[in-house]
């Protein structure tokens, strides 16, 4: 059984990706995986994904985080995001501890906070599982970006709505995968459907620790860490 | 980025919520406490401060006239706030501030108040001329029975009223402390105590408000002021408020005791950003001052003129104590990082659409809306009106 994407394929390479037969939100449940010793801190995803959605300066979809942490120094990591790893990050000095990367984005959480908060439903889940705004709706009231744990939404600074990621929805419907997916040069993201059981998720699942930013706050997120290390906030 | 120190989520480092915001609960809180002060003559009994009932609830209605201007201000798409009343999300706490406030100004005060003035509009309505006439006649809603049986039916309403409104005037103010109570991602915010302590608040600054409005109108008046009225208002501040800090208290000891993952950032908060604001503004000057000195006028016998002195001086020092705690909670809430691991700074502007001029606008607006109420409907005992045959 071939991926939805495949069998979308050849309706998007005919520029015809709406007539694809196969999508049918009820039959994906969208998440991303992210392979933290993958990650080189390169910022293409950052970039792609400011090319693609058109993400105004200042604010970030996606973003990259250095953490380095010292020995015995778990509970207060030093961390840097220069203009959210756009450009990559310097060189480390400090050779004690550890260094590595951590991309973050909205988590599509299954029990998202933001979307409970909106008052008047312009946040909204997908029925396959993708936490997006109705930008002609949202109010602007921000109540949603004080909601997010994770820091992952703003409010767009010439359209004064609330503004975060898609998970590229308008690409996955149509059978590609994600911007920051696409341009990462490791592989260290992957687009993936829970709800697709042919989807390498699942094996690693299975065979790898994996973890979610900040369980504690049961938002159900969705985005896995693969080797997320304790000091990640 | 100026401003920052250590990390921050690359979206936190700009608020979102400004000044306004801040006004907004504060607001809110003066008009829930300005009316549990007149709950006090209506359904408690308490006569000592009936020189205040009237004037309470116009001062209420003043500002809650004004609440929702601050939150409209802020939204980045304001001609879209009808859609709270249209298409409400039930899940949202938020949405739910469009239907209590709408309960609150027409099935509460706007009754009360229409209830209680209503025999003075009739009789006003037909012996004044001009446009006043006009006006008055339009707010007699076209009901101009003012006999005995008449206004004892107002008088069984309006108390009915008054007893729905205490609980409505409790929601209306604890269902603010809600919307910021209930944000778990925010553990500066996230308490259960957040509405009770913004209702004890509320009523602190509503009370100490409306004291204030007393001592100055009958000031301007040239009239005596009714020194057991005050005395008695003082006396319920003072032990409100000491209700309203031992909570206040409790919540700090439990988070200071507890002290969990986000207490080194927030108490780092307290220590630097907010020790101004927080310590001292919040705690001493407006918190531990006013209850020093109206314990003081509670335990001795001072005269009057002093004890008239050390109310002006402690109601004034609660509004700033209040305000302070609205600021703490509101800008305070978003100074830091929800990675725990760096802390931002808020600069207020001046001249634009959430800036330090508008506030101060919005601020000054209740207080010309009470002027323009206290001409319409004057609280206060007047030159009896002209004798008019009833129309019953």
């Amino acid at each position: 059984m071939l991926p939805a994407a495949a069998i979308a394929w050849k309706y998007v390479l005919a520029g015809t990706p709406e007539q694809s037969p196969n999508y049918t939100t009820d039959e994906h449940w969208w998440s991303m995986l992210i392979d933290i010793p993958k990650c080189i801190g390169c910022g293409n995803c950052v970039r792609a994904c400011q090319a693609e959605n058109d993400v105004p300066d200042g604010n970030f979809r996606t973003w990259v985080e250095r953490y380095h942490v010292d020995d015995w120094k778990m509970e207060n990591p030093e961390v840097i995001s220069p203009d959210g790893g756009k450009e990559g990050f310097p060189a480390a000095t400090d050779e004690s501890g550890k260094y590595f990367f951590v991309p973050k984005m909205c988590n599509h959480c299954a029990d998202s906070p933001c979307t409970q908060v909106c008052p008047v439903g312009a946040t909204f889940i997908t029925p396959d599982g993708v936490v997006l705004v109705d930008q002609t709706y949202c109010l602007g009231c921000a109540y949603c970006v004080q909601a997010c744990p994770y820091g992952c939404r703003y409010i767009h600074p010439t359209k004064k709505v609330a503004d975060k990621c898609t998970l590229c929805y308008h690409r996955i419907t149509k059978g590609l995968t994600t911007a920051c997916c696409e341009s990462c040069p490791t592989g260290a993201r992957q687009l993936a459907d829970l709800k697709n059981p042919n989807d390498p998720i699942h094996e690693f699942l299975k065979t790898h620790e994996v973890q979610i930013l900040k369980p504690q706050m049961a938002t159900g997120a969705k985005v896995f860490y693969n080797e997320l290390d304790g000091s990640v906030r | 980025m100026s401003g920052v120190n250590g990390f921050m989520y690359p979206n936190e480092v700009a608020l979102q919520w400004s000044v306004l915001i801040v006004l907004y609960p504060y607001i809110t809180g003066l008009v829930a406490g300005a009316f549990i002060l007149a709950s006090l003559v209506r359904i408690f009994h308490v006569e000592a401060v009936r020189p205040t009932y009237r004037l309470a609830l116009l001062t209420a209605l003043a500002f809650l006239i004004v609440a929702p201007l601050p939150l409209q201000l802020h939204l980045g798409h304001p001609e879209r706030s009808p859609e709270m009343y249209f298409t409400p999300h039930s899940t949202s706490a938020m949405a739910m501030f469009g239907f209590v406030y709408l309960w609150y100004l027409m099935a509460v005060l706007v009754f009360e108040i229409w209830l209680d003035y209503r025999q003075e509009i009739v009789l006003l309505s037909q012996s004044t001329t001009g446009w006043r006439r006009l006006l008055y006649r339009l707010m007699t809603l076209g009901s101009n029975n003012i006999s005995e049986r008449s206004l004892a039916i107002d008088e069984r309403v309006g108390w009915f009223v008054t007893l729905v409104g205490i609980p409505s005037a409790f929601i209306l103010h604890g269902y603010v402390g809600f919307i910021f109570g209930s944000i778990k991602a925010n553990p500066w915010w996230n308490s259960p105590l957040m509405p009770v302590v913004f209702i004890f608040s509320a009523m602190v600054s509503g009370i100490a408000a409306v004291m204030l409005l007393y001592m100055l109108t009958t000031k301007l008046r040239k009239v005596a002021i009714d020194m057991q009225c005050v005395d008695t208002i003082a006396m319920y501040l003072f032990y409100i408020f000491i209700l309203d800090f031992s909570l206040e208290m409790l919540d700090l000891i439990h988070r200071v005791y507890e002290a969990d993952e986000s207490f080194r950032s927030l108490n780092f908060m307290v220590h630097t950003r907010l020790y101004f604001s927080q310590i001292v503004l919040q705690i001493f000057l407006g918190t531990l001052a006013p209850i020093l000195l109206l314990g003081i006028t509670q335990v001795t016998k001072l005269a009057p003129a002093i004890r008239k002195r050390i109310y002006v001086v402690a109601g004034c020092l609660v509004q700033v104590g209040i305000f302070a705690m609205r600021w703490n909670v509101v800008i305070g809430g978003q100074l830091f990082s929800k990675s725990f691991l760096g802390y931002t700074t808020y600069k207020m502007t001046l001249i634009t659409r959430e800036g330090l001029f508008v506030a101060i606008a919005l601020t000054i607006l209740p207080l010309i809306i009470l002027w323009v109420l206290l001409r319409l409907l004057p609280p206060w005992p007047h030159p009896p009106l002209p004798a008019v045959a009833p129309a019953d």
